[in-house]
């Protein structure tokens, strides 16, 4: 630790943490709150890129592991379940280079569409799971979450939630910067290899290594243990720690930093010097079930407080055991699509043709707030063109020809692909219309870029992919391109026309982000400018 | 925690609720205090009501302020203020957007600085930390401006204060 003092997000924490600790790169797919961590990253001089989406990006990761460069790979809570897939069996493998996976929850919902509790996640994958309580675990977290992953060659997934990632703490850092060994490819078949000749071995693997990180974890690992009277003992994780401390300052309190495997041993010989044993955890009960699975006769919350944040009043309510209604905080001015927004076009014209919208995940799910109202369904990023098929097969025609499916442009390309596969290859007996809303960036969190844009996290020049000629390789029918500044009668005429036919169509409605587009700009001037200055004297000379 | 300041920034998106709440905090952070400071980002913020905690003191605990334990709201946006005055502290300071004459400032999206200023009459921050914390969170075209709105707060601030006397 060095005498440097710093105020930092929880974010920038990891990637300060990420930078010092030898990453070699960052992958991830942008989701509130996780998105600053590769920003971050990026602007302090650290490798990092977005992917497509969540699965490819800890594919990518998993691959840099295995190479043997440290890895970080971030998204939020429901970016864990698209990369549910290689997160189970990466636990198997035996990697090299120590992976972190970043998984950012966000209990209340700030910005999200549930509030799942990813630590499910880390019991389920049986991969070691590490929760800081503020900026400075954070960046702590981050340095031993390599030093777990190389020392037992797993991956560690780090749970942050929205208050840690967002609040600003003091965070005094490391310093100097980890010296890690170069990349190299070293055989090592069975370690890597899947099939269930080599994953049977590599699960009893994966147990022995639990087990010993769990003995670990109880001798010396990251366990706070506040002094206080043993009337009442608190035992908390993440950000409910702080809220404990600040409720309950006489308590005596375990704040476990690494929540799986549990330091049981740890928590046992707390729960025995204290008279009532209280744990204090944001979401699910999972720590509650697995002290009283081992018999502790641990209390947990009512299970009011299992919705939302907690906060110090809530802890304050838990323990004194406060069922009563909690007061209801008066309602703030709801968000609105902005001014100008390319997409309030788009929602009237949907809104006039009483069409039924299939929606998905982005700035343009606020389209279903008034004045428009025009959103019927919206689950998960992609699920608009699956839903809107669906409900074509089944619908009575008149019904079926009112479906639209509405998807924006970095959320097609993270899981509308497939969706239109699905279009082509079972189509309903109506067709079915696609919108891509293209408003040129990953707006809803923060103006990110995408492999649709044809820019990098840096916002430097790379490939680009085109919806139109993607859709049109992949034989749907009608592919059309229009500004969403065309006037709204044309763009209602050419939906009300394609609506109307039995084929698959699909539109891309292009206008870039208002919020964006002097950035946009900027960025294709200096691409433009870049490019010129390449090109050779003698080809411009005349 | 006797010894720690409660300080709640609110507004609408846009008006630039979360650079003052990070002003605030770098000065605080500056000054030598603990801080911590607290905001959502997100779909909720586009265009809608958003507020941001910053506390300091010896030591802070949870980031976020405990409702009814503000000791200083700090209101952006005139409609705003109801909505966010539970979390004042009976006794608390409330500053809203008219203890300034806001037709005085050369810019309008400078009224965050210069409410800032009015709450520094309040806090027991130096005010070379402030305008530390000002140039240091803003860019560097904006200095000027922003320290004339600041200047116009602190002032408006104060003869309030000798006023109300």
């Amino acid at each position: 630790m060095t005498s440097e003092r710093l105020l930092l997000s929880g974010d920038d924490a990891v990637a300060l943490a990420a930078l010092h600790a030898g990453v070699r790169l960052g992958t991830g797919y942008p989701g509130t709150p996780s998105t600053e961590i590769l920003e971050t990253f990026d602007q302090l001089g650290g490798r990092a890129q977005w992917s497509p989406n969540e699965k490819v990006a800890l594919e990518v990761g998993m691959g840099t592991a295995f190479a043997g460069a440290r890895t970080l790979v971030t998204m939020k809570h429901v970016g864990l379940n698209v990369a549910a897939d290689p997160l189970f069996t990466a636990a198997y493998t035996d990697i090299e280079g120590g992976l972190i996976i970043v998984s950012a929850d966000d209990p209340g919902m700030a910005s999200s569409q549930n509030e799942q509790d990813n630590r499910h996640y880390a019991q389920a994958a049986a991969l070691p799971m590490l929760e800081p309580i503020d900026s400075q675990q954070a960046y702590d977290f981050t340095w031993l979450g390599f030093e777990i992953s190389e020392r037992w060659k797993i991956p560690v997934i780090l749970r942050l939630t929205t208050r840690v990632c967002h609040s600003k703490t003091i965070v005094h850092p490391r310093g100097a910067a980890a010296e890690t060994p170069e990349p190299a490819f070293q055989r090592n078949i069975p370690s890597r290899v899947m099939i269930p000749a080599y994953a049977k071995p590599a699960h009893h693997r994966l147990r022995q290594k639990i087990a010993e990180i769990a003995a670990w974890n109880a001798a010396e690992g990251p366990i706070r243990l506040d002094e206080g009277s043993p009337a009442l003992g608190i035992v908390a994780t993440g950000i409910a720690a702080v809220h404990a401390r600040e409720a309950a300052p006489e308590a005596r309190q375990l704040t476990i930093g690494l929540t799986y495997p549990l330091p049981m041993e740890r928590i046992r010989a707390f729960a025995e010097g204290v008279e009532r044993l209280v744990v204090i955890e944001e979401g699910d009960p999972v720590l509650l079930d697995t002290l009283r699975a081992a018999g502790l006769p641990a209390e947990g919350k009512p299970e009011m407080y299992r919705f939302g944040e907690l906060n110090v009043a809530r802890v304050r309510r838990i323990l004194a055991g406060d069922v009563s209604p909690e007061p209801v905080p008066p309602k703030g001015k709801p968000p609105e699509l902005c001014q100008g927004c390319s997409h309030r076009s788009v929602f009237q014209v949907l809104k006039d043709l009483d069409c039924i919208v299939a929606g998905d995940i982005g700035c343009y799910t606020l389209g279903v707030l008034p004045p428009f109202s025009a959103m019927d369904t919206c689950v998960c990023m992609g699920a608009s063109i699956g839903v809107g098929l669906g409900m074509r097969h089944v619908l009575p025609e008149d019904q079926a020809r009112r479906v639209v499916s509405v998807i924006g442009d970095s959320t097609f390309v993270h899981s509308g692909i497939t969706g239109l596969a699905e279009m082509v290859y079972n189509p309903p007996a109506t067709g079915h219309l696609v919108l891509i809303l293209d408003n040129g960036t990953t707006a809803m969190t923060g103006q990110q870029e995408h492999p649709g844009t044809g820019r990098l996290l840096d916002h430097s020049p790379t490939g680009k992919i085109s919806f139109e000629a993607l859709a049109e390789a992949m034989g749907v029918q009608n592919v059309h391109v229009v500004s969403a500044q065309d006037k709204e009668q044309s763009l209602q005429d050419l939906i009300a026309g394609l609506l109307a036919k039995p084929e698959t169509s699909l539109v891309v409605t292009r206008q870039p982000c208002v919020l964006a587009a002097p950035k946009i700009r900027f960025y294709e001037k200096a691409a433009a400018e870049q490019a010129s200055e390449t090109h050779c004297p003698a080809e411009t000379a005349d | 925690m006797t010894k720690v300041k409660n300080v709640v920034i609110a507004g609408l998106g846009g008006q630039g609720v979360l650079k003052a709440s990070d002003i605030l905090a770098d000065a605080a952070f500056r000054a030598g205090f603990d801080v911590k400071k607290s905001e959502l980002h997100g779909m909720s913020q586009r265009g809608g009501s958003v507020s941001s905690d910053v506390r300091f003191g010896d030591r802070v605990l949870s980031p976020m302020v405990p409702p009814g334990e503000a000791d200083v709201l700090l209101v952006l946006e005139e409609t705003q203020i109801e909505i966010n005055r539970p979390t004042l502290k009976p006794g608390g300071v409330l500053i809203g957007p008219d203890v300034l004459n806001a037709a005085a400032l050369k810019n309008k999206k400078s009224l965050n600085v210069a409410l800032l200023g009015a709450v520094s009459t309040v806090l027991d921050i130096p005010e070379e930390q402030w305008l530390a914390a000002m140039y240091a969170n803003l860019a560097e075209k904006l200095h000027t401006i922003n320290e004339q709105a600041f200047a116009l707060g602190r002032s408006a601030a104060i003869e309030r204060k000798a006023a109300d006397q």
